[in-house]
């Protein structure tokens, strides 16, 4: 029986593949897209003032309402602003760890590296979240070590920034930004350390051999066939930015986010398409994102 | 003359394995020299450290007199061919040329000039816009070898060079590489394991065995002046005889060594003609490599001696497998050896 399928299916390839295709193929389409269509929809029905009730009527109102809105702009604003300096900071940060852990480390301490990169995520994200207010309160650790380091000036010199600053890190954009930079990096150093590993040594060795310095090797050579790696990681750090909304609401000054916003209008505030809307934004800022990337070559080494 | 490239004493060692071992070694400019050996004999550690890959634990490199033991790659006048070309994916064939002119900060249209005559060097001049990716393994090695000369280099490393391609590209490349190095007039180092490309293409060869060198010398010395039984059998094949069956053919116990083409197949019976040393043994079995044959006769235990016999149309036959025959030689073409 079994045989005779097997023999069925032997140089019948395209039926053989679209048979192991079509539940994840339905899945996928009906379950995940289908559900993100449905409400990418509500984002062109109106709504009714006066019941609070979803119309399905097509409209831009909600979009208008989008761009128009101070209050909303504000939110997209600075949404995307927190979210570029998460990225850009990741990039900072994970390249160097990245490196070392394609490039100079043993084994042993590369296995290390990695599981210590993944550990933060083996654990529930709120926990983490709870925790770095902590580290990041008043009184919390952060602050203790300045006071303990006869620093304290300068983290009340940071505090004391307009717009990022605040009462304390845990209540400002500062703390916001470094609780989304811990939480993110994993997702960057990761992709990065797969495309610096892909890199061969020779090459580098190439380019020093004929007269780079590292400096150059490093703008020339390594940076450019990282630039997948670097994306994909961006990809990630910017768009979990952008969509978070429990990071905002625990840690961090008062001002919305699209997350929270996306949560709130379509709970409390029952505005199913302004909600609707405002998770378009991310969808259509990564395209454009992926657009310029690609555009700039950044996949051109893949 | 200063000495092109000089190491002296150097020695390298990666935890307990000692690669290179008290090494000194002196190539003259303009010299096609070729560093032999089987893997990890040492000679790509060799190779490694006149680059400026890898720095010696003890002992110097001088490139044209001048100590560079601690100079970094980017400062030596040296450039590399490497084993797997190490050309940059990313950029278009004319980029990879250009790329030592760039980080030097040559303006771009002289960049492009230079490299545009590098790729008319190495025949290459029409395929400047493509990827590396796009390119045959014979081409790849072409771009390589411009990538690595656009720098006016006076010292040309090569590290396998032909390794990656088939036999017959391989044969066309070394005359190539031969044609090209002495157009240049230029040094190039290259590292092999392949002891018909050391004879065929190099002026001088040094014979590396377990970190060390065995021999340097000419092709022809290495060939026929063999000093140790390693390099008697690495260099050609020859047959090593020692013990107390050299002492029974020579009257001297020092090992020796003879090439089968060298050796002659007499009948067992019958007389030796004058001055001539002999072994008896037990023909084997014979095969046949068109040009030439190759007997192995067994003459004890231990010993089995190759002997080359060319298949010329007035070749007596040989005797059945299995026959008693003598093998005979003149005893100059014994080449004695170190013990």
């Amino acid at each position: 029986m079994l045989r005779a399928a097997s023999r069925f299916l032997h140089g019948r390839n395209a039926f053989y593949v679209s048979l192991l295709l079509l539940p994840p193929l339905l899945w996928l389409g009906t379950v995940y897209l289908g559900s993100l269509f449905a409400l990418l929809a509500q984002s062109f029905y109106a709504i009714d003032e006066f019941t609070a009730r979803v119309v399905p009527e097509l409209t831009l109102a909600t979009y208008r309402q989008l761009v128009t809105q101070p209050a909303n702009v504000d939110i997209v604003l600075r949404t995307v602003a927190m979210a570029v300096a998460v990225t850009i900071a990741c990039g900072i940060v994970a390249f160097p760890v990245a490196n070392y852990m394609a490039r100079h480390a043993g084994p042993k301490m590369k296995a290390f590296f990695y599981v210590g990169v993944m550990l933060p995520m083996w654990t529930s994200y709120l926990v983490k979240v709870y925790a770095w207010r902590l580290i990041l309160a008043k009184q919390g650790i952060v602050a203790w070590g300045f006071e303990s380091a006869g620093a304290t000036a300068v983290l009340e010199h940071a505090l004391a920034t307009p717009v990022v600053g605040g009462p304390s890190l845990s209540s400002s954009y500062l703390g916001m930004f470094i609780v989304f930079v811990y939480m993110w990096l994993p997702f960057m150093i990761l992709p990065l350390a797969a495309a610096l590993e892909r890199v061969p040594a020779s090459l580098l060795q190439a380019s020093a051999d004929l007269g780079a310095r590292p400096g150059q090797t490093f703008r020339n050579v390594v940076l450019p066939l990282a630039l997948p790696g670097l994306a994909a990681g961006s990809v990630f750090t910017f768009s979990l930015t952008l969509g978070d909304y429990i990071i905002p609401s625990v840690v961090g000054a008062p001002g919305y986010f699209i997350g929270m916003m996306v949560y709130q209008q379509q709970g409390t505030a029952g505005n199913l398409p302004l909600a609707a809307a405002f998770s378009v934004v991310p969808i259509v800022l990564i395209g454009l994102y992926l657009t310029l990337a690609r555009r700039l070559g950044a996949f051109d080494a893949l | 003359m200063t000495a092109a490239i000089e190491l002296r004493d150097a020695s390298r060692a990666f935890g307990s394995v000692v690669a290179l071992d008290r090494v000194s070694l002196e190539i003259a400019p303009g010299e096609f020299f070729a560093l032999l050996g089987p893997s990890g004999s040492g000679k790509t550690t060799c190779l490694r450290l006149i680059a400026g890959f890898d720095q010696p634990d003890s002992g110097q490199v001088l490139l044209d007199g001048v100590d560079v033991t601690d100079v970094p790659p980017f400062d030596r006048d040296v450039n590399t061919v490497f084993q797997d070309y190490a050309l940059f994916p990313h950029m278009s064939v004319a980029e990879n040329v250009a790329y030592g002119l760039r980080v030097r900060r040559i303006a771009t249209v002289e960049r492009r000039k230079r490299a545009a005559e590098m790729l008319e060097l190495v025949r290459l001049d029409d395929f400047a816009e493509r990827r590396p990716t796009q390119l045959s393994g014979g081409q790849k090695q072409r771009v390589a070898l411009a990538r690595a000369l656009i720098n006016g280099p006076k010292v040309l490393l090569l590290d396998e060079p032909l390794g990656a391609l088939d036999l017959k590209l391989r044969e066309e490349m070394q005359a190539e590489l031969k044609g090209l190095q002495q157009r240049l007039g230029i040094t190039f180092v290259f590292v092999t394991h392949d002891q018909g490309e050391a004879l065929s293409m190099a002026d001088r060869v040094a014979v590396f065995n377990a970190g060390r060198i065995e021999q340097l010398d000419t092709p022809r010395g290495l060939y026929t002046r063999p000093r140790t039984a390693f390099v008697a059998s690495f260099v050609g094949s020859a047959n090593v005889v020692s013990g107390a069956l050299a002492e029974h053919i020579t009257g001297r116990c020092t090992p020796f060594a003879i090439r089968p083409e060298l050796i002659e197949i007499r009948p067992a019976e019958g007389a030796l003609p004058e001055g001539l040393l002999a072994a008896a043994g037990t023909l084997e079995g014979v095969l046949y490599h068109g040009a030439s044959s190759r007997c192995h006769v067994r003459i004890d235990a231990n010993t089995l001696l190759s002997v080359a016999r060319a298949e010329s149309a007035g070749a007596a036959p040989l005797p059945p497998a299995g026959s008693r025959v003598r093998l005979a030689w003149r005893p100059a073409d014994a080449v004695m050896l170190e013990s």
